[in-house]
């Protein structure tokens, strides 16, 4: 099959500081691609014919090709991981497409991701949330056997729905306001469902939505296109458990002075 | 007070804001819609409703004054949400794709902004009686009604407000219940068909007013 790209074009890094678009978008024409080649494949056989015209490959982020890391992630004709539901760009396969088919390929669009180069864009703005406090502080040593702490199945299942999430964006991206919540909302949920997780859930619901808001993300407005992209199909459910844990933690607050410790609110 | 004001520049804290005053509005409106209805079953029960609402000015006061606040608390909040929101995607895409929001979801800034100045026009109308002041009359809330919707230009003014008020509350109500954290498999589907009847019935009863007059069935 053909297809025609246009893929935006951006040799000099954006920064949140200068966030100057000084890419574009270039036509590339591709005539021998297999309907069985995966998306990232065909940006492979693009890549290639670039190399060999002496031309500067197009940098794009992937990693495992099996859907799970959470590396690649472009928006697909303005879709994240591209028209097909639940799956990540490396699963997403050619014979989605129509022969002919026009394509435009541009990085994630949000202030808190700049972009890198080309289709990269900069995603540390995730680390620094979960660094602010999306994890469980254990003590190391012989782990304990895995009945001592009963866990009902339905709790689980809902803690396992959040947990699924590979942290790639595509929420962001397909946010219209560029809203992180659905991420944030996965962390915290895939957390206070279990009972390791909901010694710290105060602190944890007031440091994520402190960092997220540091980061420069939108404000949810509830239309769910976040839910629509993901390529985990998390639910929306986790940004009213989000809500509701961050207005819980707010009310429960101590008001004591916080000196020094930092990153609380 | 630092407290209250800590919560309310987060992110989440600025939403449920949004949420919180947004229902009282929301109940408002809803009494409003109920109470002027009554114009409809003629001039004696209209003109005793209004009676008996300014025979309490202390209430009337305290209630006029809360919902300024309240109003004032939604919009200044609205604005500093959709400001953040303009920001946190300095770059757009070139082809925008839409996949789950809807016309209603997506200009809740246009038909807020449209509300407030048709609120602004409303109260200059019918409560100072600043716009077509001949029309204004206080004792007899059934004659200012029915003089100033005779005119098809300020009948057609308050329809187009309803319609973007409709929107406005169709998203608005569904949207409330889950920045308030109420999400789930039963009542999540409920909630969007109540936003829907709410919203129509808010924005219907209105314009039945408005067009009972202009069609010359009152």
């Amino acid at each position: 099959m053909k297809v025609t790209l246009n893929i935006w074009r951006q040799s000099k890094a954006s920064t949140k500081a200068d966030f100057r678009q000084d890419g574009k978008l270039v036509r590339y024409q591709l005539d021998h691609v297999s309907p069985d080649m995966s998306f990232l494949e065909m940006l492979d056989v693009l890549n290639e014919q670039l190399t060999q015209q002496g031309e500067e490959p197009v940098a794009f982020d992937h990693d495992c090709r099996e859907g799970i890391c959470g590396s690649c992630g472009v928006a697909i004709d303005g879709v994240p991981h591209g028209p097909e539901r639940g799956t990540t760009a490396c699963q997403l396969h050619m014979r989605s497409f129509q022969d002919g088919a026009v394509i435009t390929v541009e990085p994630w669009r949000a202030a808190a991701f700049p972009v890198l180069k080309d289709l990269v864009v900069d995603r540390s703005a995730f680390d620094r949330v979960v660094q602010a406090g999306a994890f469980i502080s254990v003590n190391t040593g012989a782990p304990q056997d895995a009945n001592a702490i009963p866990v009902p199945k339905a709790d689980a299942d809902r803690a396992f729905d959040a947990a699924t999430c590979i942290g790639c964006g595509a929420c962001v991206a397909a946010c219209k306001n560029a809203s992180a919540m659905l991420f944030v909302g996965a962390k915290v949920s895939h957390f206070v469902h279990l009972p390791q997780g909901r010694v710290e859930r105060d602190q944890r619901a007031r440091n994520l939505v402190a960092a997220m808001d540091r980061e420069g993300f939108g404000n949810c407005t509830n239309q769910y296109e976040c839910e629509a992209a993901c390529p985990k199909e998390i639910p929306v459910r986790v940004i009213a458990e989000l809500n509701r844990e961050f207005v819980r933690a707010k009310v429960r607050e101590e008001p004591v002075v916080d000196k020094g410790r930092g990153g609380d609110g | 007070m630092k407290w209250l004001l800590e919560f309310w520049r987060s992110s989440i804290g600025g939403k449920v804001t949004m949420a919180v005053t947004g229902l009282l509005l929301f109940l408002f409106v809803l009494m409003h819609m109920l109470g002027n209805l009554q114009f409809l079953a003629g001039p004696a029960t209209i003109n005793a409703y209004a009676e008996f609402l300014h025979s309490k000015p202390a209430l009337l006061w305290v209630a006029r004054i809360g919902l300024l606040v309240i109003f004032a608390v939604h919009v200044r909040t609205g604005i500093r949400l959709a400001t953040q929101n303009k920001a946190a995607r300095p770059v757009g895409y070139a082809v925008d794709a839409t996949l789950r929001a809807d016309w209603a979801s997506k200009s809740m800034l246009l038909t807020g902004l449209t509300t407030l100045a048709f609120v602004v026009y409303h109260l200059a109308h019918f409560t100072l009686g600043w716009v077509h002041s001949r029309d204004h009359n206080s004792n007899n809330v059934h004659a200012m009604m029915k003089h100033s919707f005779g005119h098809p230009g300020i009948a057609i003014v308050y329809v187009a407000a309803q319609v973007l008020l409709f929107f406005h509350l169709r998203h608005g109500i569904r949207s409330l219940a889950q920045t308030l954290g109420l999400n789930h498999g039963r009542y999540t589907p409920m909630v969007a068909i109540l936003s829907l009847l709410l919203a129509a019935a808010i924005a219907g009863g209105n314009i039945l007013i408005t067009l009972s007059v202009l069609l010359g069935i009152v």
